[in-house]
């Protein structure tokens, strides 16, 4: 019988235990999915970070290395700088990425740092039951902004990929969703580059991808799904924020 | 290399690293530490290692994480207030069984302190760098040769029994010069590591550096098997300098710098005719029980002398189980004891009024 379809092997046979309607396990995915048709599943090392993706070193087909909050970026670079032919990315959170953990994330994009940031938005920490997140929306409820995310006491959301946009050392800034099928083949086709990038060596590479919490934001998934395109999309606006590939500086 | 070379204790400590094999450095800026960066960032190129100055001590110890989980011998070195800043990564090093280097070059705290010499981490480096259940293999080096050989053994024992290691120096130690002889380049002796994550090249179940476990019987088994390996480390690996403690009256126990200073009012008392001697822990963690408890019968009067307000004394109280009287003596704030200081302290418990 011919086969048609197989899971990918970036993938572990462990179910997954992210929620109904999460869009990790998309993600997770494509991720895995890229790893295997790069060939490089036997030498990639992910860093899992603090979060509901934690438990992703369960799911990675490849070595993994469980960081502390926020710290991802910094652990990578451990990783990297001893196994500078090996394939290192990080899987992390809006929480994780964006608020403990902006100077590692800073300084590791403003180094160049070679490794692939696969990073999750969806404005709200899921892993602790839904607090207030530094991507949070404006006006947004959360645990933590019962009555609204207010900006005169809480401040703004941070638009990660326009911030590391501006530094030298970042390859690949580009914010993707997976809320619909075209939507998923350009994310995936984004994490592929990613990953292309860190071959070619050409630096810090983030993906980010607006991403749904039914549970913590208390809509359905397929609720969820238009929420992110009536209220996430408009502030996180998809595209390409910067790319050395198309005709820009290679950072060697 | 046989012949004596004079260097700067931070200075040799770094070159030690070389020779034992380390070639990637992740540090951040602070005094009286800043000799060891300086050195490897000239250094490490030459010798086609990694020299990266992080952006906070957070992050250089978390780069030590991502190093060490891949079997490479990393290190990072820091001072008293950069230290609390590492103490999160170090209990995620020794949650996940890697064995990494840290160097604390000590000085006068709490907060921001001083920036002279000071032994007040003791209680850090041996009780509580960093939450949760574990322990770290600490050195005490009291000389700038002993900064030289505690490196390879601190990389050593802490690969054989996967946990982290310290060197708690100090600003005197670290500023001071003393002829040294280094090890031959490249001595290091290489150890087995199949946990290491450095790709499974689809020959080998997956490397996983992990501290989190959400099965609290998992959990506890872990940590009793942890706490197993540190029963091995109290007793193979204790580590302490017994002198003139044989028909010594007064035995003072002191570490570091500290017993510099210790060894000259020994010598002093003794010309004076007063039976002292000294017992230096070597490691601070195991602490050196069995050395002290073989004095417990002969010994009249023990005094811990330190460089803080009293810290290691509460260990050498336990050894002791109450069958002596121990009483301190410090210094504190950055401030070295004398000789003479200490020779009183001594006269004093040998029933000698100064």
């Amino acid at each position: 019988m011919a086969v048609v379809f197989e899971k990918t092997k970036g993938l572990t046979d462990a179910p997954f235990h992210y929620c109904p309607g999460c869009t990790h396990g998309i993600v997770h995915r494509l991720v895995g999915e890229v790893l295997e048709e790069l060939g490089v599943l036997g030498t990639a090392v992910g860093v899992a970070s603090v979060g509901c993706s934690v438990f992703s070193y369960n799911y990675f087909n490849c070595d993994m290395v469980q960081a502390p909050h926020g710290r991802a970026p910094a652990v990578a670079t451990g990783i990297k700088r001893c196994l500078p032919d090996n394939v290192v990315f990080t899987y992390q959170g809006d929480g994780d990425l964006a608020a403990i953990g902006t100077a590692e994330t800073v300084h590791a994009a403003t180094r160049g740092e070679n490794i692939t940031v696969i990073f999750i938005n969806n404005a709200i920490y899921g892993m602790t039951g839904g607090q207030m997140a530094p991507t949070t929306l404006p006006g947004q409820i959360t645990q933590t902004s019962p009555y609204g995310r207010d900006t005169a006491t809480a401040g703004h959301p941070i638009r990660v990929c326009e911030m590391l946009a501006t530094l030298d050392g970042t390859a690949l800034a580009q914010r993707v969703s997976v809320d619909n099928v075209k939507n998923v083949m350009a994310a995936k086709k984004a994490i592929k580059k990613g990953f292309e990038n860190q071959i070619n060596k050409r630096g810090y590479s983030i993906i980010e991808v607006v991403s749904t919490c039914p549970t913590n934001w208390g809509l359905s998934p397929q609720e969820s799904i238009q929420w992110l395109r009536d209220n996430m999309l408009p502030y996180y606006p998809l595209g390409v924020y910067k790319d050395v590939t198309e005709g820009g500086s290679s950072h060697e | 290399m046989s012949e004596k070379v004079l260097m700067k204790g931070n200075e040799a400590l770094a070159e030690a690293a070389l020779s034992a094999g380390c070639r990637h450095f992740f540090g951040y800026p602070i005094t009286p530490q800043t000799e060891i960066s300086a050195y490897l960032a000239k250094r490490m190129p030459k010798v086609g290692g990694v020299f990266l100055q992080a952006e906070s001590e957070v992050s250089a110890i978390n780069m030590v994480l991502g190093a060490a989980a891949t079997g490479h011998r990393a290190m990072t070195s820091s001072s008293s207030p950069g230290i609390s800043l590492k103490s999160e990564g170090v209990s995620y090093i020794a949650g996940s069984d890697l064995p990494a280097l840290i160097i604390n070059v000590q000085r006068g705290g709490p907060g921001l302190g001083g920036i002279q010499p000071s032994q007040s981490d003791y209680w850090q480096a041996t009780k509580a760098l960093g939450h949760g259940d574990f322990q770290l293999y600490v050195l005490a080096p009291s000389t700038i040769q002993e900064m030289v050989d505690f490196v390879p053994l601190a990389f050593e024992v802490g690969e054989k029994y996967r946990v982290p290691s310290m060197i708690l120096s100090d600003g005197m130690l670290g500023q001071m010069m003393e002829p040294v002889t280094l090890p031959d380049s490249d001595s290091a002796t290489a150890s087995d590591k199949p946990w290491a994550v450095t790709g499974h090249k689809n020959q080998r179940q997956r490397n996983i550096a992990n501290s989190l476990y959400i099965s609290t019987t998992e959990l506890e088994r872990l940590n009793i098997e942890r706490f197993q390996r540190y029963d091995e480390m109290k007793k193979h690996e204790q580590r302490a300098e017994s002198y003139l403690t044989e028909d010594a009256d007064v035995t003072v126990v002191a570490f570091g710098a500290s017993s510099r200073v210790v060894r000259s009012a020994v010598n002093a008392a003794r010309a004076q005719g007063i039976k002292a001697g000294m017992i230096r822990p070597i490691t601070l963690w195991p602490f050196p029980v069995d050395a002290i408890q073989k004095t417990i019968e002969t010994t009249k009067e023990y005094l811990c002398v330190e460089m803080n307000m009293g810290q290691m004394v509460d260990d050498v109280r336990l050894a002791v189980e109450g069958k002596r009287r121990v009483c301190f003596y410090g210094r504190t704030g950055g401030v070295i004891p004398t000789p003479a200081e200490v020779l009183e302290q001594i006269k004093t418990l040998a029933g000698k009024e100064a």
